[in-house]
Formats: C-alpha cells, structure tokens, sequence
C-alpha cells in the first residue's frame, strides 16, 4: 500500500540556522519523487524530518493524510535507506532483511518465507545465509533495499544510496531500482545531488536550494522551463549571459549583454531596464557557417570529441566561457583552437530569468 | 632438589626463544611473500635483536619467571633457611591441603571460613563487575553515541580527574563519608531520615561502594570505545525498521560492543577479586575478603609457601571463571584484545 505525502510550510532550524525554510509538497502515492539539490542545501534534513529523525520547527508532515507531528521513526510508515546503507554488520543477510519483522514479532517460519520472497524480489536468492561483509557494493545495497521493503513502508526514502557505487552500477541500479519500484508501487522519495539519476528515474523532481524548493515538476518540465537562474545553471549543462532587458513583447525578450543582444522566452514580471539572465543550452547552439549575421561571437579554446556527440569550449571576446554540444550528424569536423566561431540559436531556445536571489 | 630448579629457570627462557625462533621459521617457509623484506631486512639486525631481546625479557623475567616462582613455592613447606634443598625439602600438596580444611594433618573439617571468604569474594566480584557494567553502559553510550563534544570531554575529565588521587586515600575518604559519624550518616541524622546512624561499614556498603567505585574507569574505557566505532546510521536504521529503544541496545549495539564489554567486564572482575587496599580499609570486622587472607598468609603468618597456594587458588578459580563466562557469551581472546 502507497500513501501520499504532504509537506505543509516545514521548516527546520537548527538554533540560528535555518536547513529548511517554508517547504510545501505534495508528493502522490506511487510516485517515484526526487529530491535534487547541491550538498548542503536542506535535502537530506527535509528527508530526516519525513522520516521522523527531526521534528520540524513549523509546519506540518502528513502521510496518508495522518498528521505526523509527535511521531519517532519507529512509528511511521516510512523506511529509510542511508547513504551509507547502515547494514548490521554482525548479522547475516537474512537477519539483516528479517529485522524489522523481528521487531514486529512474526513467527520465524513466516519471517524466513517473506525474506526469501524479498531476495527474490532483489535478484538475489539464496544468498541469505552469507555475511554482509561478503558482499559486493551493489548487492549491499540490494540488501538495504530489502531491508528497508520487508517492513512493508508506504512510503520508502532514500538517501543517495548509490553514491557509494561505481558509474557503470550506479546506472544499472538506477533502472533496477525504478523496476522496484514499479514492482512494490509504493511511493519512492529520492535524495540526490546527480541531476542525471533525479531525471532518469523520476516521476518529478524538486529543485531544492540553500533551504528553499525553488521547482517541483516533471523532468522535462524542469529541464527545458527553469523556474529559476538557479534551477537553470544547476539542472543540466547551461551558458548563461548577464544583461539588461532592453524590448519586450509577447513572451519574449531582448537582452543587452557583454556579448551583444540576446533574444529568448520570457517569465512573466520582467520588464524593460530589469537586470536579467539569458540561459541558452549547450545542445540548443548552432556554429554558423556561413557567414550569415550570428548574435554570439567567439574563439575556441578546445573542443572534446565524445562519440555520439562533441563538447566545444570556447570564449568570448570578454572571456565568458562557452560550451556548445554538437550532435554527430552536426559535427563539421576537426576544428582548431582558436579559431572564430558564430553562434546562433532559435529565439525558443534561450530563456530569459529574473537575477536569481540565492544564485 | 635445586638442581631441578635451576633446569627450570635456566631452561624455559631458551626453550621459549627456541620455540618463537621456530615459529617464525615455519612461518616465513609457509607463507613467506618474496616481495616483502622480512623484518630483519626491514629494520636492520640492531633493532631486531633489540626487540627480541627486550621483549623476552619483560616476559619471562617480569612476568613469568615471578609466577613461576610461586608456583614452585606453593608446592613446598615453610622450612627454616638451612633446611632448604635438605631431606626434608620435599614437593608436597600440604599448603592446598591446608586452604581446604584447615590442617595440614586431618581432613575431617572444611576450612569453612577461608572457603566461604574465597567464594564470597567471587560472587561479590561478580555482582560488582554487573553492577558497574549498568553503570557504564548508559554514560559510555551516552558519551560515544549522543553527546557533544564539549560535554564529552567535561564528563571525561569529571570521571579520570579523581582517579588521580590514589587508591588508599580514596578507599579513606569512602571511610569518613560512610563511617558511624561519617559525613552520610550526619546528613541523613540532621535531615531526619533516619533517627540513629546506619553501620554502613558494618553492612558492607561501605566496601561494596568503593570496590564498584575504583574500578568504574576500567569498565568505562573499553566500553566507550567499543561504542564509540558504532556507525550512528546503524541505530538510526533499527530505529527506522520500529525497533523500540532496549530491542536495539540489545540486538544492535551490544552485540557491536561485546569485545569492550567483555574486556571491561574481565577486567573489573579480575581486579575486583584481587583488590587489597579497599578490603582493608573499608572492610567491617565481620567482613572476609579472600586477599587479606592471602596476605595475612605473607605476612602474618609468615608463611609464603601457604599464601602463594593461596593466591595461585585465587587465580586460577578467577582465570576458569572469566573463560567460562567467555565461551557462554561466545567472546573470543583475540576479540578482547582487539
């Protein structure tokens, strides 16, 4: 069973120091929910107070409806699965999953049924009898997971579990870890400062920042319309341009920047003579060719060829970095450093932003 | 006789260097890696025959040799100085005898009042090695798990600054605050608690105080340690999983210390029931701890053979008792010692 989660004005203080300040989500049964900030923003305290490890200073924490206030971990329907895993290292795999039905009372025989169920479930039988020292980095966390599912959570939380992993793991276990979930259908609440496992596993990811949610939405919708500077330059490669807002007209607008007039889609609030942000992606930048007028000129310092795609490094005549991503089918070829590139990009493609507070 | 003797004492120190020597031998045959120098190699030979030398001389000289010595003792009469290694110097059993009924000529009686000594100083050993485990446990736990660093380091300093006054001075100071007219006495008059003073000496509460006081810093260090190298997450998560506060000391964190607990506890129990200056001092006029006895055996009676049989019994019931505890609670030496 999956139950909703409703955070309603949390914060969290710790004496002068605010972790969390005025968070308010609404996280649907079921859903697979990233969390996704920088080290240090309030991410992994905010998990801490759902889980009931931290009381929140204000607001409230409701699962399933059920206010949770008063409420220690052991009493909530929540599991917690720690970064780093906090398996019992005295116990056997099988003791390690059958804990929490332990403490719960269930007879041995039921206990020892229900662990082999979860190996199962984790793709790993028969390995119940081994040590938790035995194991391999990924089938630790395997192990966690069960140990965290046999207690039968509505709502499972986890705190970067696969940091600990190497590349090629961390990515099987991303899509492992959403067939899980698929699987359990309970809701999945994840914590990660790698913006590449919040938008391959997630049903919708917040963007938190120095205590604040600053965006809640699907990845796509976070990717392609930032809410704020901060989302736009943390999720995702972006070059960005600071200016002045010179014309505006139907959702768009034009920016005087150090690199000369920038067009892009405009947030709502922006007016001429504001200071503003233009945020134009990597992949959305075209070198120009041919000769055509192009709003970006520029001087290659390196370039980086990657297979499917080549990375461009350049500068600006004022020495502001850029990256261009050139798909295969667009790479013209071998380029040289310093040579002069045009950049071009549809005026859809750019995003104007308010200068953002926390940025 | 001495002739013996002399093969004894000459002649375990070379068997031993002999039987280390061979053992390092099979050993760098057995898995020796060609890759790494040996520690001759590593060190050079000054050092190394430092080492082997200082090291079998500590051991055998300092802590062997001596107890072998009382062994050897136990074994033979007090005996005049020119009678020693004569006819009359002959390996005997009478000191044990002696221990055990009283005599050394009949065996008709128990030696009832060294024996329930002997057995007291066990069972009270014991219940003051519990007592000061659930003493420990709790501010150990507290200050490995829970406290700040500033309030660890003050209850540290709170708990090893008295331990530097010695233990004499402490066991008389546990005297003048139990005593008839003690300081707890007058409190408790004055306060109207109780109408006439309480003999806590007499009852033994004085003795039993200071016994569970002087060795509280011996159980607190292993077991602060222990708990110490406990991953906090791993509380968190028993938590987490619904296990009340006593399921997860029980089956998370004591499991995880039980090397420190069973060092500390060995430890308390061992000192505990060898423990001679708060005996003497605090104990009442009834009381019988079984060291006094011994002592008496040196130095009252003046016969060393008898109170080395004595002390020997002492420690070697203690040595059978803490292993047995050991193999109950599946506790091994090298995990006590890590």
């Amino acid at each position: 069973m999956s139950a909703d989660v409703e955070l309603d004005d949390v914060s969290v203080r710790f004496g002068p120091f605010l972790a969390v300040d005025r968070a308010s989500l609404k996280i649907a049964g079921g859903e697979f929910f990233s969390i996704l900030g920088p080290s240090g923003c309030g991410k992994t305290t905010l998990l801490r107070t759902i889980s009931g490890f931290l009381q929140p200073s204000q607001g409230r924490v409701r699962i399933g409806g059920k206010d949770m206030a008063g409420l220690g971990a052991n009493k909530r329907p929540t599991a917690l699965i720690f970064q780093n895993l906090a398996l019992f290292p005295l116990m056997t795999v099988a003791d390690n999953i059958g804990y929490g039905l332990r403490v719960r009372r269930v007879p041995r025989a039921e206990r020892r049924r229900r662990v082999e169920a979860l190996l199962q479930l984790v793709a790993l039988p028969d390995q119940g009898d081994k040590l938790v020292s035995e194991l391999s980095g990924g089938q630790k966390q395997r192990v966690a997971i069960a140990r965290a599912l046999a207690v039968e959570p509505q709502v499972l939380l986890l705190d970067e579990p696969l940091s600990a992993l190497d590349l090629r793991l961390r990515q099987h276990m991303r899509s492992e870890l959403r067939a899980i979930q698929k699987r359990v259908g309970i809701t999945f609440i994840y914590i990660t400062h790698d913006q590449g496992e919040a938008l391959t596993m997630s049903d919708r990811i917040a963007v938190m920042n120095s205590g604040v949610i600053e965006q809640v939405g699907p990845g796509r919708a976070v990717y392609d319309d930032p809410a704020t500077a901060f989302v736009a330059s943390f999720v995702g490669e972006n070059n960005r341009f600071e200016g002045t807002v010179v014309e505006t007209r139907d959702g768009h607008a034009v920016v005087e920047t150090s690199v000369g007039r920038l067009a892009g889609r405009r947030r709502n609030g922006l007016a001429v003579g504001d200071r503003a942000l233009v945020f134009v992606r990597p992949e959305a930048l075209r070198v120009v060719s041919d000769g055509r007028p192009a709003p970006i000129s520029c001087e290659l310092s390196s370039s980086a060829f990657e297979g499917n795609a080549t990375h461009l490094f350049a500068r600006t005549h004022q020495g502001e970095p850029i990256v261009v991503t050139l798909s295969r089918r667009d790479d013209a070829g071998a380029m040289t450093p310093g040579e002069k590139l045009a950049l071009d990009y549809a005026a859809h493609d750019g995003l104007v932003l308010p200068v953002g507070g926390h940025d | 006789m001495t002739g013996l003797r002399g093969v004894l004492i000459l002649g375990i120190p070379v068997a031993v260097i002999l039987a280390f020597w061979l053992l390092a031998r099979w050993e760098r045959r057995h898995n020796h890696d060609p890759q790494t120098p040996s520690f001759v190699a590593r060190n050079g030979w000054p050092v190394a025959v430092f080492l082997v030398v200082a090291v079998s001389f500590w051991a055998l000289v300092m802590v062997v040799l001596p107890q072998l010595y009382m062994v050897d003792f136990s074994f033979h009469l007090k005996l005049p100085p020119s009678q020693r290694g004569g006819p009359r110097d002959v390996y005997t059993l009478e000191n044990y005898q002696y221990f055990l009924f009283g005599s050394t000529r009949s065996t008709a009686n128990w030696n009832v009042t060294h024996i329930t000594a002997f057995w007291l100083t066990i069972v009270v050993s014991m219940c003051i090695t519990v007592l000061n485990f659930l003493i420990c446990y709790p501010l150990a736990y507290f200050m490995a798990q829970v406290g700040s660093g500033s309030q660890v380091r003050k209850l540290m300093l709170l708990l090893i600054i008295p331990y530097w006054v010695n233990e004499l001075l402490r066991a008389f100071a546990f005297n003048i605050l139990f005593g008839t007219s003690g300081v707890l006495n007058v409190i408790l008059v004055k306060a109207g608690v109780i109408g006439s003073p309480i003999d806590f000496i007499g009852q033994d509460v004085a003795l039993y105080s200071g016994l569970t006081y002087a060795y509280l810093l011996v159980m607190m260090f292993p077991l602060y340690n222990a708990l110490e190298s406990l991953d906090h997450n791993q509380i968190e998560a028993a938590r987490d999983l619904g296990a009340p506060w006593w399921h997860v000391h029980l089956n998370v964190v004591m499991p995880f210390a039980k090397p420190g607990i069973a060092s500390g506890c060995t430890l308390v129990f061992m000192l505990c029931a060898g423990a001679l200056a708060a005996p003497l001092v605090l104990g009442g006029p009834k009381t019988l701890w079984f060291t006094p006895i011994v002592y008496d055996r040196f130095y009252q009676a003046f016969n060393w053979n008898q109170g080395s049989a004595y002390a020997i019994v002492l420690l070697l019931t203690c040595i059978l008792f803490v292993m047995m505890v050991m193999r109950v609670f599946r506790v091994s030496l090298s995990e006590i010692t890590r």
